[in-house]
């Protein structure tokens, strides 16, 4: 995009129906989003442009183009077929960011599935949730996290399929297969399930205040979304590198990490590691990165490094850089100019919405600590929280909400269209945000509505983190809540009673955050738990964490008069 | 191997493989970078250090590059120890 566009030029010239022209879909016609990142691409004629490069902590390296990805996703395809995989049905990749699991994904799409990526470092009790809600049928993951799935499989009588990529000679049982995609014969030819707009695509599990974590469900159609908020947001050009340093089991790893950058024809690069500056900073010199989209945890650990490992490496390559997941802070933006000569553009999106909604645009004048300006074609405001009326007023706070009917918009949540519905009031749907917008439009976040936990740019509901510890033999009762962190924005702390008998000490403590951790994932683990006597209470006994919270965050708790005294 | 690393070798695959891992972990396997360890997990391994130890990490210490490996959390304990522990 001509970063020299105002806002109000590209209100006027970027839309969904032209989207949607350059991607050459008719209304009503075939669309699938394998086809549209693979063969599309191909068809246009860069089948030998680079695809993905992608790199391990240990510095392997493996190199695919347009064409490998169109040929094996193409022969995963035919793979999953051969098992009997059938149309609608889920599939999960439960893998680390291998290159398994980004062309996998195109290759599910493929064939009509449904593709259900999970986070790799889910514990057992968080992947049998997600699969069991799914009913998914097969599951593609890596030897080392083989165990987690043996574990619980026996619960999951749905599931037929284990397939191991790089299984290697180890023994598998029966029902798990070893593929390795990169020694299969290639399948050149696929007849791609004709998929249509509305066809199911992807499922993401995303977590609540209340219940477990629900399954988002996407359609094809939301590539119209994510195809032109790349383009106009991340603005890839056809000679930039990008990197997109999110895990495709969220959101952000599969809309910008696959969808986005492979619909407009771009080369992304992956490295397969844990954060570590100094290597991040070899990884952008070494492969010339110039679009680097980030979250705000990565750089606000990136700031504790300081400037000296910045400036120990050739980053000149950076053109644009973006960032995704809780607000930025404005010292984040600074930073960010002052180390690599450019800011952060920060963009406000979920899980829900498929793709980016508010968001800073490039050569848009940023206020740092801003989400930014609705994307052409999202209609964004902030609700009267008790009239769910829009706010006209400038600086006052309300309910982020959006006008629905934007391509990639969830079309419900797994088998919870009670839970559907709650999302919306007053014909908006509501993202479960605060926020205020000033004179100029700006949006300016204010907090969570309810009682998820935003810790690192990952959503974690308080009840999955309290039934894992009412699982643990020492905890009578919990309770889990935000507490505000200068690097995760938020951390999660439990509250925790104990059942008699138990003494309340650091062994405990640490355990029961092994605990926890073990059973869900190192997101979900409380950072601290603090041992009390008693939670507030309503009189029908529901524990209140707006108490809880508010004492964290060192805000009013408002009215306590529902409060039982214990 | 002393025991301060062969304590915290243990600590981890006990607390970071799943039992049936056949992984080894050493005192230069990578565990940040490698993806054993990820920064979320480093609170309750930094914790266990503190206790076992009775040393104080500062934040500004507990950086994923001081717990990528064995050799360097040893090193971030001693750093912090003021009473050397036995080999």
């Amino acid at each position: 995009m001509d970063k020299n566009s105002t806002y109000d030029e590209l209100l006027a010239k970027v839309s969904w129906s032209a989207a949607e022209q350059e991607l050459g879909y008719k209304p009503g016609e075939f669309l699938n989003i394998g086809w549209m990142c693979s063969d599309r691409i191909c068809q246009i004629g860069w089948a030998e442009k680079l695809a993905l490069g992608w790199e391990d902590f240990k510095g392997n390296e493996k190199r695919y183009t347009f064409n490998d990805v169109r040929v094996l996703s193409n022969t995963i395809a035919q793979y999953l077929c051969n098992l009997d995989i059938r149309v609608g049905e889920r599939v999960c990749l439960f893998m680390d960011r291998v290159p398994e699991l980004y062309i996998g994904f195109l290759g599910i799409l493929k064939t009509g599935a449904v593709a259900q990526p999970l986070y790799s470092a889910f514990g057992d009790e968080s992947l049998l949730v997600r699969l069991k809600d799914a009913e998914t049928a097969a599951l593609f993951t890596q030897a080392k996290h083989l165990p987690k799935v043996r574990k619980i499989r026996a619960q999951l009588p749905a599931l037929r399929d284990v397939i191991v990529v790089d299984a290697g000679d180890m023994p598998l049982r029966e029902g798990e297969f070893a593929f390795d995609m990169d020694g299969a014969p290639r399948v050149e030819t696929f007849c791609v399930y004709p998929t249509t707009a509305e066809s199911p695509s992807v499922l993401h599990y995303t977590s609540g205040t209340t219940g477990q974590p629900k399954g988002a469900q996407h359609v094809h159609y939301s590539i119209i979304s994510q195809y032109l908020t790349t383009k106009v947001v991340l603005d890839p050009h056809p000679d930039d590198i990008y990197w997109c340093n999110a895990d495709p089991g969220w959101v952000t790893g599969t809309s910008y990490g696959i969808i986005g950058p492979w619909s407009n024809g771009a080369t992304q690069v992956v490295l397969d590691s844990g954060f570590h500056a100094e290597r991040w900073y070899e990884f952008i010199e070494k492969h010339r990165v110039t679009v680097w989209y980030s979250a705000p945890t990565a750089i606000r650990l990136l700031m504790k490094e300081g400037l000296e490992p910045v400036r120990a490496h050739d980053l000149s390559s950076l053109r644009h850089l973006a960032s995704v997941g809780e607000p930025l802070n404005a010292q984040a933006v600074i930073w960010g100019e002052e180390a690599f000569g450019k800011p952060f553009h920060d963009t406000f999106w979920q899980t829900e919405t498929g793709c980016i909604v508010i968001t800073n645009f490039p050569g848009m004048p940023i206020k740092p600590g801003s989400m930014g300006k609705p994307f052409p074609g999202i209609t964004a405001t902030v609700l009267n929280t008790k009239t769910y009326e829009p706010i006209t007023e400038p600086g006052i706070a309300g309910l982020i909400a959006l006008r629905p009917g934007w391509p990639s918009m969830i079309r419900g949540y797994w088998n919870n269209q009670v839970g559907f519905k709650k999302k919306f009031q007053n014909g908006w749907y509501l993202c479960g945000d605060r926020a205020s917008i000033d004179a100029d439009g700006y949006f300016w976040f204010m907090g969570r509505d309810d009682d998820v936990i935003n810790t690192g740019g990952h959503l974690v509901g308080p009840f999955e983190i309290e039934s894992a510890l009412l699982e643990h033999q020492a905890v009578q009762e919990s309770a889990a809540v935000a507490k505000p962190d200068p690097f995760h924005m938020e951390i999660v702390k439990a509250f925790v009673k104990l059942k008699p008998g138990y003494k309340p000490d650091e062994d405990l403590e640490l355990e029961i955050m092994n605990f926890v951790r073990k059973r869900l994932s190192p997101i979900a683990m409380p950072q601290e738990i603090e041992f009390v006597e008693s939670l507030p209470k309503t009189r029908s006994g529901k524990i209140v964490r707006r108490v809880l919270r508010c004492k964290e965050f060192n805000e009013p708790v408002g009215d306590l008069s529902t409060i039982m005294d214990e | 191997m002393d025991d301060l690393t062969k304590m915290v070798c243990d600590y981890v695959r006990r607390e970071y493989l799943e039992e049936d891992d056949e992984r080894v972990i050493t005192e230069d396997t990578h565990l940040i970078t490698g993806g054993i360890v990820d920064s979320f997990s480093m609170v309750s391994l930094k914790r266990f250090l503190e206790k076992k130890y009775h040393i104080q990490i500062p934040d500004a210490a507990a950086t994923p590059e001081a717990f990528d490996t064995v050799r360097s959390i040893v090193a971030l304990v001693h750093r912090f120890q003021k009473v050397p522990v036995n080999a």
